[in-house]
């Protein structure tokens, strides 16, 4: 058998991120970590199972990173930036530029070349968002000021990264040529202005097709209703974007980033996540397995020493910096420990940065994979470091620890407490209520012309297949309370019942149904919020009718809930007895039957008479009983 | 011509003679606004808009309900805690109902025996509505003597069709100024006012 068969590659690889993974996060050490130890365990140094292709593959892989651009800037709405802009450029910014200045200064020292040191004290400045977002959350740590001041420098960091894939180039070009980088471009037989010009004219584009192009186009495609066609536009999108980038010369990571930004508003946002994020994920995974591969142990072995004394060198210069930001930001002191701890590793950017440098000839390759160690030596004591600060330090501290949750729900990602789906006919007045009443609700709708035309309207209403668990995701529901489902097809409700039950059990569910087997339906699922859609309107009309026929309104309103509560009470007990379905025809009888008898039965002296209380007839019977006095 | 209100609370209308009959006498007559509060707020959801400009257009006020557990039933209650704002009814600034009257008429089943020392519920029916009392005085109203009709339980239709017409009569005479409400202040029970020889202000 062919062992460099791509289906075999494939194979190899799919196992060992299947096999490491779930180890990995069952020893709490997140799925990064996992895929690392995937790489070395098939790579060179252990198995053997891939060689020199891993290179070739992690040039492929790296595509993944352009979709996790793609997808940062999509979560990035303009007003989330604003709102944290003092934290992002003060915070993100100092440290980036006080941990790359520091790092630089110590690799000039060790005799690096005045452009090498800055490119390393750039990559190295760089944190792990994949690593330290997962580790905070899990600890539940991302509401602290801590984790809100972290949150903020990893989205510096994210940013930053495009213009250093820009000034790398510009470094190099010194110490190296670059020709073969640019050997596609169109700007090469340009004059500057030209060059200028090509490259405006690409940034507008993206623009412009984000703006104008996109938002009819997935119209369009939702009108075919072949789910398919989403991933094939949302790929196409990513991918048009990096060609259009690589062709005038510009980083495809920095177009995808724009395209995103330009779409956070768009409606079809969560659509588009749900249908890049596998896609973002399996190729980073692959990147990350690539990398772990690519570890040179035996380099290690030569001199572990040096190599441990520059991981934990490096993460002490990097705590230092933080905890002195952290100090100027007013930090209380564990806080500020945390926040040091967390963000002191060097993150995954750093592989991409380093191939990249490598390619550019910026950083020689023996250094690149002495670093790529280094960087993934630090990444995997990440996860320890959080430990120790979770066991060791933060039990001084814990009188100041309960800041949790409350302030991130506001100010890091606006969540809402309420997912809708469905806002037809049904949905869209539980949305007007809540939304009048100033509850925010995410809405999820799956007819594209009403999301259209609701957009126009200021609604903020998503196209979407509530029962797929991505989109739920994406919506939020991970933090969310309630989940309205008033769908109209009954399967998809039972969908998206399902699905949060499995996956979101402290969701609250308010479901509509519309048969009394829809309803039988839910009830089997173990639905406690059932809203049979008619029943309301249904008995108000009754009620109104016997007014009209000069029954006090008092009394009518009460007959008309004592109606929907017996007969709430009756679909139970029918419930309860449907497995057997021949027993349920019968009981369906029984309960007509049932019906017919409350009916016929005399309306004062049955159940509908429930106010005992105000009925002075047992007492007057008592009363001339006796005498008078 | 002194316009009076009638706030009515039954919530089982349906189920009572007495009120039944009152209402059906009472019902019509020029001059007299009847207020049927169960019927307008089958949910117990107070206008409380449409309230206070019923009140504002009267000069006397009445409360008419069955006398349960020695009060008035829920939506009196709902209705006086909604109706008579702070800075409305009351307080520095609340004029609103400053120089009208206000009076209860209620139905009670014992005999007027059964409201003394020695009868079964120890007190006078005045002293259990003290609450109301002391809502209208604090709401610059006057508070007039309570009518009641004593003793339904006992009543055959032929008693309460005479109840009604008397309450009926009591009703013209207040409308018309035969009696002057302030003349009620210092009866014990408005009913007094039939007896009292026809007086003009």
């Amino acid at each position: 058998m062919n062992q460099h068969s791509l289906l075999f590659q494939s194979m190899v690889y799919l196992a060992a991120a299947i096999v490491f993974v779930p180890l990995a996060k069952k020893m709490g050490l997140g799925a990064v970590l996992g895929y690392l130890i995937a790489g070395v365990i098939i790579g060179p140094s252990v198995m053997g199972f891939i060689g020199k292709e891993g290179e070739d593959i992690m040039h492929f892989a790296e595509f993944g990173v352009v979709m996790m651009l793609f997808l940062i800037g999509m979560e990035l709405e303009p007003t989330l930036l604003w709102r944290l802009r003092t934290s992002i450029l003060g915070l993100g910014g100092l440290q980036v530029l006080g941990s790359a200045a520091a790092i630089a200064a110590l690799a000039y020292w060790l005799g690096q070349p005045i452009n090498a040191s800055l490119a390393l004290g750039m990559i190295l400045s760089l944190s792990s968002t994949a690593i330290v977002l997962q580790t905070l959350n899990e600890k539940g740590w991302m509401g602290t000021s801590a984790g809100q001041s972290a949150f903020s420098v990893l989205l510096f960091q994210d940013i930053a990264v495009i213009p250093m894939l820009a000034i790398f180039p510009l470094l190099a070009s010194g110490a190296a040529d670059n020709a073969e980088l640019h050997e596609a471009s169109l700007r090469d037989n340009l004059p500057a202005w030209g060059q200028t010009l090509v490259v405006l004219g690409a940034v507008a584009a993206i623009i412009i097709a984000g703006r104008y192009l996109v938002n009819p186009l997935m119209r369009i495609i939702a009108r075919t209703r072949v789910r398919e066609l989403f991933t094939a536009m949302a790929l196409l999108m990513v991918v048009a974007i990096a060609v259009l980038m690589n062709l005038v010369g510009l980083s495809s990571a920095l177009g995808a980033f724009l395209g995103g930004v330009v779409l956070a508003n768009s409606e079809y946002r969560h659509e588009l996540e749900s249908d890049i994020e596998p896609f973002k994920g399996l190729l980073l995974g692959l990147f990350f397995i690539a990398v772990g591969a690519s570890i040179d142990f035996s380099l290690i072995m030569e001199e572990p020493l040096l190599i441990f004394g520059l991981v934990i060198g490096l993460m002490v210069i990097k705590a230092l910096v933080l905890l002195g930001l952290g100090k100027i930001f007013k930090l209380s002191t564990d806080q500020n420990l945390l926040f040091a701890f967390a963000l002191a590793d060097i993150g995954e950017f750093a592989f991409v940065l380093l191939a990249f440098s490598n390619q550019v000839h910026l950083i020689d390759s023996k250094l690149s994979a002495m670093l790529t160690a280094i960087v993934a030596i630090s990444m995997a004591l990440t996860p320890l470091v959080m430990l120790l600060y979770e066991k060791v330090i933060q039990p001084r501290f814990t009188c100041r620890v309960p800041e949790r949750e409350e302030r991130s729900s506001d100010e890091i990602h606006e969540k809402n407490p309420v997912i809708i789906a469905g806002f037809g006919r049904f949905g869209s007045m539980t949305g007007r209520f809540l939304r009048a009443n100033g509850i925010k609700c995410t809405i999820l709708d799956m007819d594209s012309d009403r999301v259209d035309s609701l957009h126009k309207l200021g609604i903020k209403v998503y196209y979407g297949d509530a029962s797929r668990y991505d989109l739920l995701a994406a919506a939020g529901a991970a933090d969310a309370k309630l989940l309205i489902v008033a769908t109209d097809q009954i399967e998809q409700t039972r969908q998206i019942v399902e699905l949060a039950q499995k996956y979101f059990p402290h969701l609250q569910l308010l479901v509509r149904a519309q048969q009394v087997e829809d309803t039988f339906d839910l009830m089997d699922q173990g639905v406690l919020h059932i809203y049979r859609e008619t029943v309301d309107t249904s008995l108000r009309m009754g009620a109104d009718a016997l007014r009209m026929l000069g029954v006090r309104a008092y009394h009518s309103e009460r007959a008309a809930r004592t109606f929907f509560r017996q007969d709430e009470r009756t679909l139970k007990g029918l419930s309860a007895t449907r497995d057997d379905k021949k027993q349920y025809l019968i009981s369906m009888r029984e309960r007509i039957e049932e019906m017919e008898k409350l009916i016929v039965s005399d309306r004062i002296k049955t159940w509908l008479d429930e106010g005992q209380g105000w009925d002075a007839e047992p007492i007057r019977d008592e009363v001339r009983g006796e005498p008078e006095g | 011509m002194a316009r009076v209100l009638i706030n009515f609370a039954h919530p089982a209308l349906e189920k009572s003679r007495v009120h039944q009959q009152l209402l059906t006498t009472v019902k019509g007559i020029r001059g007299i606004t009847i207020n049927d509060l169960y019927e307008q707020y089958p949910d117990l959801d107070i206008n409380v808009a449409r309230e206070q400009s019923l009140l504002e257009k009267h000069d006397i006020i009445l409360l008419q309900h069955p006398f349960y557990w020695y009060s008035a039933p829920a939506i009196v209650k709902q209705w006086q805690d909604l109706v008579l704002e702070h800075g409305w009814a009351y307080g520095h600034t609340g004029k609103a109902l400053k120089g009208k009257y206000f009076g209860n008429v209620i139905s009670a089943g014992s005999a007027e025996t059964g409201y003394h020392p020695d009868g079964k519920h120890q007190y006078p029916v005045t002293q259990f509505l003290l609450p109301f009392s002391q809502t209208a005085i604090l709401c610059n109203m006057d508070y007039m003597a309570p009518y009641v009709i004593y003793g339904v339980h006992r009543m055959d239709i032929e008693d309460i069709r005479a109840a009604a017409q008397d309450y009926r009569r009591m009703l013209e005479l207040l409308r018309d100024d035969k009696v002057a409400p302030s003349a009620l202040l210092r009866l014990n029970y408005m009913n007094e006012a039939l007896q009292l020889p026809s007086q003009t202000r």
